[in-house]
């Protein structure tokens, strides 16, 4: 593993606790959804890195479900803001 | 070659994905925050996958390259989709603008 690797992995850190202070601080829960959106997407970017530094190419196997499954859990939010029922 | 070119991706990407971040942490409200959050992680996360195909084809790992590519995909897809769904849930939940927001299009459009 090269150092600017290791160097993207802390950027990468520092940006999922800002998304973790927003979840935790956000005043409303709207802002506590966006914070759970934005930390999914910043997920498949792990799996990239961790797919250049190892070589093995099942990492991102793991990036493209966790891409998918962050999309349905944020539509259920979504849904669920909206004072609706799920089956709708 | 081709490695120089997808290390240079992943650092406008990785950038772009900090940016966001800090502006999903400076900004006033939850419409303000969602913009620029979902537009600057969807570019840098883009980036990203686009750098490790490169650098992947380069070195001959094809299966990953094309994994990637996929995955970049679904990612352009279904992160501006999520992101419209969840304003419109906000602003139907009722979720106040900032007091220096000066139009707000969706409330006209339900009044008429």
């Amino acid at each position: 593993m090269s150092v600017l690797l290791i160097i993207y992995i802390w950027i990468l850190v520092i940006s999922a606790f800002l998304c973790l202070f927003r979840i935790g601080m956000g005043p409303t829960p709207p802002d506590r959804t966006v914070g759970i959106d934005i930390l999914g997407t910043l997920v498949v970017g792990f799996c990239a890195f961790m797919s250049l530094a190892t070589g093995q190419d099942f990492y991102m196997n793991i990036g493209i479900s966790w891409a998918l499954l962050a999309f349905v859990g944020t539509l259920a939010l979504a849904k669920f803001l909206e004072r609706r029922s799920f089956d709708e | 070659m081709s490695e120089t070119i997808g290390y240079i991706l992943i650092t406008v990407g990785v950038a772009f994905d900090l940016l966001g971040c800090i502006g999903l942490v400076r900004l006033p409200d939850v419409y303000n925050r969602l913009q620029a959050a979902t537009k600057c992680v969807t570019l840098g996360t883009c980036m990203i996958l686009i750098g490790t195909a490169v650098i992947a084809f380069g070195q001959g790992l094809n299966a990953m390259a094309i994994k990637a590519l996929i995955c970049m995909g679904f990612v352009l897809i279904t992160s501006p989709t999520a992101a419209h769904a969840l304003s419109r849930g906000a602003h139907k939940a009722g979720v106040p603008l900032w007091e220096g927001s000066v139009v707000d299009k969706y409330r006209e459009f339900e009044e008429e």
